[in-house]
């Protein structure tokens, strides 16, 4: 029988073990889902920037699509990418389907709109504070988006750990993509759903809980540098 | 300075990564089914096989179906299923050139300990399912075009049953999220027995019925087209497929045990 | 004291210049010239237009109608606000940021770092020791100080100012004023809005006295304050309700 006891001391156990396949489990997952949200941030940080401080025909459909892609369902980026990857797929030659990269392809798809479109908020709000002393100073649009977003940062540091939060609690794109292949591919959240479907809770529910304690110790790491660092700024 | 940790971090992250990335050349990508891949046969046999030859055999294991679709669009480089039928269109499709049987196992029956519709006592399993449907028990499908699937809806057609209904529950879900599902709401359901022994959250269920040669389970390899898909690595999952198929393959396949239970029986010719 | 010879400063033409906003005219055809390094206020009750037509002549909105141009190269302008907006870093850093952005550094601060350059202007301005602080935890007599070290690090020909004393107590405002008068001295042309009558006695030469949203006058300050043409002037003068 399942009693969540048994779920946290099978955990303990993983912990305790310092297993090799677990933690090579939680090294690609982290890899994986860093990466992603690097990779996003890099591109979707200057992207909602501009987003907010350009007015362009059309720009209201971008906002509305980018708002309605933080709700893609990660199979649906995850089916899209394997179309891609595929070898009968248009990036077919690049030989990628069911490898960690393919996984962080489709990770950068799922997070890239939370971060525009959240940055995008942030930036406006912002960049209504700022605007007027920026063009007294003579900024160009293109040059107050460094300003902005450095300002903006610790509000931006939220917009990436919700992106963190959707790559490493995602399931439905890296099981399509990566083809959950032990050794390779096999990150927590597909391990978490191989083991269900062994009838393995326990375990499952244990690599669920090890998953949870790792998300839960990023975002607190981060919660302390931006709390320390506001007080100190203001 | 800020920039300055950015741009190690990123390195590092990049590092680490490519080097995961950088695994040996010498690997095959297999497709094949979840009840090869749930049962734990593959950790038994693969290793022997790497051992021996040097070349690595990533798993993607997915239902009949999908890895026939895998096999079709050229992302894996060897197919491992069980649908004789459907793998012998396969090879007439012109996408493998080669089919072999490899082991067979069996399917079976299993529902709730107090039986509702009775069968395990049935004659034979058009019997059986033909009592779960009368009785209109709840029964648990996979609904999901696996090897299984298409196995358990012959039986019904040969059973003459239209399967439909408020008892008959298509999950479209793999064996094991089907095997749990049925567990929860006391539902028969028709499983391989190799992830049906590996299961380890039966609850109330219970093997009810098995033995009927209806139920035989065979599982063919799939050696691919090089007309067909030129950049597959067809030299490696040529040697997979002969090894699958050799002594020392068969052997390793019947060597494979849960409990003390064989699960998958050799029979190559 | 030695007073720095700055050259002339262009003069700002206005021509026609009106402002219309959601069908509400703020600012009626306006034709106006500032020349000469004067102490420029300009006053009247609040919501006459005094922070629009600083704003139009600093280029922060464009007219309606009509033009506004310098009739030479635009002189480097600077505008300090009611509110500062100051950025989320420390004091040293919200001055080293516009000494980055693209300015020539002040003649007598030329040659030193832009570090250097800050720190200089934080002494003027009495802020030296709150270099490290986050800007936005300053009082608000600090922050607007710091408003103006950046303003002055900019080296502006043009200084507005749009009512930078209103929220301030009497040390702060005395501080600010003396600011305003030190960059006067240094050859900036001020431009100032103030609703507060002993102030710009105080700091002005000439005055630009608006009322609903059209420029009644453009007079030196000693005609201003003792024979101001229009009713509404005089009326705002002797400290009645002007609306």
């Amino acid at each position: 029988m399942l009693t969540s006891d048994n779920a946290f001391s099978t955990a303990l156990a993983l912990i305790m073990s310092m297993d090799s396949a677990l933690i090579s489990i939680v090294m690609l997952s982290l890899q994986v889902s860093l990466m992603a949200v690097f990779i996003a941030s890099l591109l979707a940080l200057p992207l909602g920037a501009a987003l907010a401080l350009w007015r362009f025909p059309g720009r209201n459909v971008v906002i509305v699509a980018l708002n309605a892609l933080m709700g893609l369902p990660p199979v649906v980026a995850g089916l899209c990418v394997y179309l891609l990857l595929s070898r009968a797929g248009p990036l077919g030659e690049w030989g990628l389907l069911f490898t960690p990269t393919a996984m962080v392809i489709a990770q950068v798809i799922l997070v890239l709109p939370i971060i525009a479109a959240l940055t995008r908020q942030q930036v406006e709000a912002l960049h209504g504070e700022y605007a007027e002393q920026l063009n007294s100073f003579g900024l160009t649009r293109s040059r107050m988006i460094p300003t902005l977003l450095w300002d903006a940062r610790f509000a931006l540091m939220t917009v990436i750990l919700a992106g963190f939060g959707r790559a490493s609690a995602e399931v439905g794109a890296v099981m399509i993509v990566g083809g959950n292949i032990d050794g390779v591919t096999r990150v927590m959240t597909t391990s978490i759903v191989l083991e269900t479907s062994k009838g393995n809770l326990p375990m499952a529910l244990g690599l669920g809980i090890i998953l949870l304690g790792l998300v839960t110790m990023i975002n607190a790491i981060a919660h302390v540098i931006g709390e320390t660092a506001k007080r100190r700024l203001g | 300075m800020k920039k300055a940790t950015a741009l190690i971090t990123a390195g590092a992250l990049g590092m680490t990564f490519s080097g995961t990335l950088m695994a040996a050349d010498d690997y095959i990508t297999l497709a094949s089914t979840t009840s090869t891949e749930n049962s734990g046969l593959f950790d038994a046999i693969i290793p022997t096989f790497t051992e021996e030859t040097g070349i690595e055999v990533r798993v993607v294991a997915v239902g009949t179906g999908q890895a026939f679709e895998i096999g079709r669009r050229g992302d894996a480089d060897s197919l491992l299923v069980h649908d004789t039928a459907g793998e012998e269109k396969f090879v007439a499709e012109g996408y493998a050139t080669e089919r072999l049987n490899v082991m067979y196992n069996d399917f079976v029956i299993v529902g709730p300990s107090d039986d509702p519709a009775g069968i395990s006592d049935s004659e034979n399993v058009i019997e059986a399912m033909q009592r779960i449907a009368e009785s209109e028990s709840p029964f648990a499908s996979r609904g999901d075009d696996s090897g299984t699937n298409r196995a358990e809806l012959r039986l019904w057609e040969d059973a003459g049953v239209t399967a439909e209904g408020e008892w008959y529950r298509e999950l479209g879900s793999g064996m094991g999220p089907t095997l749990n599902t049925a567990a929860g709401m006391d539902a028969y359901t028709f499983t391989d027995r190799a992830t049906w022994v590996a299961f380890e959250n039966p609850q109330d269920l219970t093997l009810l019925f098995e033995g009927d040669e209806a139920l035989f389970n065979q599982y063919g390899s799939l050696l691919l087209s090089e007309e067909r898909h030129p950049d597959l690595k067809h030299d490696l999952a040529a040697q997979w497929h002969e090894w699958l198929v050799s002594e020392e393959g068969q052997q390793a396949i019947a060597d494979f045990e849960v409990d003390g239970q064989q699960l998958f029986f050799p029979n190559a010719e | 004291m030695t007073i720095y010879q700055a050259p002339p400063v262009a003069t700002l033409q206005l021509e026609n210049v009106s402002f219309v906003h959601r069908g509400s005219t703020l600012l009626k055809p306006t034709t106006l010239q500032l020349a000469g390094c004067h102490r420029t206020l300009i006053m009247g009750p609040n919501g006459a237009g005094k922070s629009l037509l600083m704003r139009l002549s600093h280029g922060l909105l464009t007219p309606t109608s009509g033009s506004v141009h310098w009739q030479s190269e635009p002189p480097a302008q600077a505008m300090v606000f009611q509110r500062p907006v100051l950025l989320r870093r420390s004091a040293l850093d919200n001055l080293t940021y516009v000494l980055a952005i693209n300015n020539p550094p002040r003649p007598e601060l030329k040659g030193l770092s832009r570090k250097a350059q800050a720190m200089s202007a934080l002494e003027k301005f009495g802020l030296a020791p709150l270099a490290k602080r986050p800007a936005r935890v300053l009082s608000g007599g600090e922050q607007q100080r710091l408003a103006l070290a950046r303003a002055w690090l900019l080296n502006p020909r043009v200084l507005f100012l749009d009512e930078p004393t209103s929220a301030l107590d009497p040390a702060a405002i005395k501080a600010v004023e003396d600011a305003v008068l030190e960059f006067h001295h240094s050859g900036t042309r001020i431009v100032m809005t103030t609703h507060d009558l002993h102030q710009a006695r105080r700091l002005a030469n000439d005055v630009l006295f608006l009322h609903n949203g059209e420029l009644l006058e453009h007079t030196p300050a000693n005609v201003f304050f003792t024979a101001p043409s229009s009713p509404e002037a005089g009326a705002f003068i002797r400290g009645e309700l002007v609306w």
